[in-house]
């Protein structure tokens, strides 16, 4: 804890040095193209969630479990002779405490009562470039990303093109990313190996897996009149290596147990259109759809719809809801109904078929003349949502937005 | 995929084409609607967090600018 505590005032460093560098009263040529600092976002939020299907389990028993996440993104943009360059930094940490994974290897410690599993920290920086050409209106950048927690280390790189139109009407944008992951595996402690070749602090670890993930995606901006527009996005993803959490138990209906066993390639292809529309003066809809299959069975359909409404130039309330529902993998079953005889089995009730509805608001607030008498405090957004899950499961999601400019 | 499916999937595309097809060219000084914050074509930021919960608790994920990887979402 003291950590997390120490990497947010860490983050609050990066917000003033960042205003630091942005008075400069030396306006030569030189000193114009040099990086100009243009924004600062501080996101924070809390979720916490409970049910009675947890994986670690077997489909059964307590699914607690509270995340408190908080990231940090400062922009700077520069130009060049005739290219705009923009530069981001974004680090993240997350802190969750888990009831289930507790139940990993529930005499962990022999002092505590929870296990080293209950909790975790995971930090992510990222940083991202991008040039943009004003006259051909292209825009291309990389990114980079890292992120690490007890068990579980990620590395990302990505591309991106874009392109608008003369007429800034319709914007098409590609985006390769790929993410290598090294994934520590863990075995629920009865069915680990005797022979211990894990480590001697008596993690539970007995070796290590990849997990890549290749994503590609497409999209379409298109303005349709002075009050409409839309985005076709289509971001199809492979991932290989260990997708089965090797710590899930799964009961079968002979009475015995073993660790989930899930194929190790997936293939997902989504497919989504977002509309937004401008209603009179006051009011305006976002929405969005989006299909979804894969090659595990899973289909999908989401639905969001959002209604700003703008009380002032500087103040809108945003009541939303969002509607989900899938089908269920071809490889999951309840607690204690997998066959001995079946090659690949989970009680993962997140690849379950269920629907889930999710309700809440968004209050954002956007100040002509900043916030709390400073210029640079640009806005302040908090969005809070209940969701709820066919199979029970339920959470509690707020969310702050803090934008310094 | 069901050629039920296939069908669905391809009016579906044809209608968002014929949508973007229909458009009206729209010039920068009228725009004013279209460039408000809460037009933008994009979740908000303060999304990503539950974006991220979103695509650990469902099966579903992506094109919607949330995660398409990286990090195990095991809990």
């Amino acid at each position: 804890m003291r950590k997390l505590t120490l990497s947010i005032i860490g983050m609050h460093m990066l917000i003033l040095s960042a205003f630091s560098q942005e008075k400069s009263g030396d306006s030569t040529f030189y000193k114009n193209r040099k990086l100009k600092f243009e924004e600062a976002n501080f996101v924070s939020g809390y979720y916490h969630q409970d049910g009675n299907n947890s994986a670690v389990t077997g489909g059964i028993g307590t699914e607690k479990l509270s995340d408190f996440a908080n990231t940090i993104d400062l922009k700077f943009s520069g130009y060049g002779r005739r290219l705009k360059h923009n530069l981001n930094f974004e680090i993240g940490v997350d802190h969750y405490t888990s009831a289930s994974s507790d139940k990993i290897d529930p005499h962990g410690s022999s002092f505590n009562l929870t296990s080293p599993s209950y909790s975790d920290t995971r930090f992510y920086p990222s940083v991202g470039w991008s040039v943009q050409n004003e006259k051909t209106k292209t825009t291309v950048g990389a990114n980079l990303s890292y992120s690490k927690e007890f068990d579980y280390t990620s590395r990302g790189i990505g591309v991106n093109f874009t392109k608008a139109s003369k007429n800034n009407n319709t914007e098409f944008s590609a985006k390769l990313q790929a993410y290598f992951d090294t994934w520590a595996v863990i075995y629920p402690v009865e069915l680990r190996t005797s022979v211990r070749t894990y480590d001697d602090d008596d993690n539970g670890i007995q070796g290590y897996s990849p997990r890549n993930s290749y994503s590609g995606s497409l999209s379409i901006a298109q303005v349709v009149n002075k009050k409409l527009q839309v985005v076709l996005v289509a971001e199809p993803t492979y991932q290989k290596g260990l997708l089965a959490t090797k710590y899930q138990r799964v009961y079968f209906n002979d009475g015995s147990l073993k660790a989930e066993t899930l194929p190790d390639t997936r293939t997902k292809i989504p497919i989504g259109i977002r509309a937004n529309y401008f209603l009179g003066d006051k009011f305006i809809l976002r929405s969005f759809y989006r299909y979804y299959q894969d090659n595990w069975g899973v289909r999908a359909h989401t639905f969001e719809f959002e209604l700003p409404v703008k009380l002032s130039p500087f103040f809108s309330i945003s009541p939303f809801y969002r509607f989900y529902a899938q089908s269920a993998a071809n490889y999951f079953a309840p607690y204690g109904q997998h066959m001995p005889s079946e090659v690949f089995y989970t009680s993962d009730y997140d690849l379950s078929k269920f629907n889930s509805n999710y309700l809440g608001g968004n209050i954002r607030l956007v100040p002509a003349n900043g916030l709390f008498g400073s210029q640079h405090f640009h806005s302040v957004e908090v969005r809070f949502g209940h969701y709820l899950r066919s199979n029970g499961l339920n959470a509690n999601q707020v969310s702050l937005h803090l934008q310094f400019k | 995929m069901t050629s039920k499916k296939h069908f669905a999937v391809c009016l579906w595309l044809m209608c968002a084409l014929a949508l973007i097809y229909s458009c009206t060219p729209v010039k920068e000084y009228q725009k004013n609607k279209l460039n408000d914050s809460e037009m933008e074509l994009s979740s908000r930021k303060v999304q990503k967090f539950e974006q991220n919960f979103q695509s650990y608790r469902e099966g579903a994920s992506g094109a919607n600018g949330g995660k398409t990887g990286g990090g195990c979402g095991c809990n």
